[in-house]
């Protein structure tokens, strides 16, 4: 009994853990065709049908390729920094919560890895966490683009991370819990949080946004200051990682602000349909409407990414210390004083 | 308890490793895997919220400012300053008080009498969150006064002088 419980928290964590790396996988690719589309251009269509096959032609690329360890590089920590970094964004998805229960013949099956109770404190913490792959490899190259890039990196993660922080304590005044799951089952029925939050959420994007280094905030890897940012001086499969870690964490950032903020697996008529279909099928309906959601801010991200260019170093701590926290303690304030009055 | 040894030997081999190590930068790194046991013996203390803030805050945060000045001075061993040898006896001194003190503070307590945690669930945010705005609540906003403090000091440190008018 026992055993069979830790066979299916095992088969879960494998599952889950292959479909952030498929995610990620086709998200290089979707990117590609977007940005083709938003261009007026083509994008890959050579290897498979209209070039669906390209992510398995670059992932055998990237192994092929010469693995180059530059001489005055510090050894170890050369590999540690992009292992760290894929370690770190594989870890995040552990306590979303993909989907209702499910019930299999008479077992009913979380589709949850763990809940624990401090759940988006535990997501911050990875957040943090992935910093270091990112300097850890910048100083180890001996290269000063490279660690122009980390430090670019570090500054810009620990000061969007205190605005996220704070757009996260008005969520959880309202909530009144740190544990995703239940913050999924509060939203049911239309009472998503998006709709008692929506500044909160904006700050919190706009803080992910940063967090993950995506464009606008991709100042880590400018290619047009940097060469190519913490990672100029990494090769084959070890850059694979970075760039992977970069899709991952998207992944993951999308299905944490689809759990917070847009109701996670929750969709409306969720009750008739689960009267109707039975408790089988109904989660799994869920776990569709899940995706969906992540699916369209992945999109979401790579839409900002192709239409608004990059910000300036000094816009970007602009925004971060000079809009983004008073906003967000504002919101704080405004929760605060709307819960009192109005409850 | 065999886990409580295993991650205080790794505690203390870290901790050693912080001071013996000859890269600054490493150093620093060792550090950081010090506060990660730190927070696997939060853990084991059943003080989950505490185990995540020390992750967030320490590992997350300050090392992460320590590790960037570092990397930032780039220091080696061209550069270092050698340390006079008075310089060095103070250091032993200092550190040999701090033991004597830390050792008999420690021979105070009694050390046989087994520590029972009333309630299990006090780590948890809720009750923490509770003890700390009734019970505490002094401690807790003059605590937080004296961080806004610092934070105001560090900010005047920080400002430029006005340029003085020749």
């Amino acid at each position: 009994m026992e055993l069979l419980d830790i066979g299916i928290k095992f088969i879960l964590i494998v599952v889950i853990f292959l479909i952030s790396l498929v995610v990620a996988m086709y998200s290089t690719y979707a990117e590609r065709k977007l940005a083709a589309f938003f261009q007026d251009r083509v994008g890959p269509n050579r290897a498979g049908p209209f070039g669906m096959l390209q992510p398995l032609a670059d992932g055998a690329k990237m192994f092929m390729k010469e693995e180059i360890i530059p001489t005055r590089a510090s050894g170890l920590l050369f590999i540690v920094g992009p292992s760290l970094a894929i370690m770190t964004a594989c870890i995040g998805s552990a306590v979303i919560p993909w989907g209702q229960p499910i019930q299999i013949g008479s077992r009913i099956i979380d589709l949850q890895v763990t809940d624990i109770n401090v759940g988006i404190l535990y997501i911050f913490g990875v957040v943090s966490l992935g910093v270091y792959g990112v300097m850890i490899g910048g100083w180890a190259s001996n290269n000063k683009y490279s660690l122009l890039g980390a430090i670019r990196a570090a500054s810009q993660n620990i000061s969007y991370e205190v605005s996220m922080g704070l757009s996260i304590i008005a969520l959880l005044m309202i909530t009144g819990t740190l544990s995703l799951k239940e913050i999924t089952e509060q939203q049911h029925g239309w009472h998503w949080n998006i709709l008692k939050q929506p500044l909160g959420f904006i700050i919190f994007m706009v803080c992910s946004f940063a967090e993950t280094n995506r464009s606008p905030f991709d100042l880590p890897e400018c290619e047009t200051e940097l060469v190519g940012g913490y990672h100029t001086e990494y090769s084959s499969m070890k850059l694979g990682f970075y760039l992977f870690a970069e899709y991952i964490n998207m992944f993951i950032s999308s299905a944490v602000m689809a759990t917070l903020y847009w109701g996670g697996y929750n969709y409306p008529g969720m009750d008739w349909v689960a009267a109707h279909v039975g408790p089988t099928i109904a989660p799994l309906i869920g776990v569709a409407v899940m995706f969906a959601k992540v699916f369209s801010f992945i999109f979401f991200f790579m839409w900002v990414r192709w239409t608004i260019p990059r910000f300036r170093y000094d816009q970007l701590m602009d925004l971060g210390w000079r809009t983004l926290i008073p906003l967000a303690i504002a919101n704080i304030v405004l929760t605060g004083i709307v819960m009192t009055f109005f409850k | 308890m065999s886990t409580f040894y295993f991650i205080a030997f790794l505690s203390i081999f870290f901790s050693l490793l912080v001071i013996f190590a000859k890269n600054p930068v490493h150093s620093v790194l060792y550090l950081i895997l010090t506060f990660f046991t730190f927070t696997i013996h939060y853990i084991l203390l059943n003080a989950q919220f505490l185990a995540v803030v020390n992750f967030i805050v320490y590992m997350g945060a300050i090392m992460v400012l320590f590790l960037f000045v570092m990397m930032l001075l780039n220091l080696n061993k061209e550069t270092e300053p050698g340390k006079h040898y008075l310089a060095k006896l103070a250091g032993v001194i200092a550190g040999g008080c701090l033991l004597v003190t830390l050792v008999g503070s420690l021979k105070a307590y009694k050390l046989s009498a087994p520590v029972i945690l009333h309630d299990p669930n006090l780590g948890l945010v809720k009750n923490l969150g509770k003890v700390l705005f009734s019970e505490f609540l002094l401690p807790f906003e003059i605590s937080s006064v004296l961080l806004l403090s610092a934070m105001v000091g560090a900010v005047l440190l920080a400002k430029k002088e006005p340029r003085a008018t020749a």
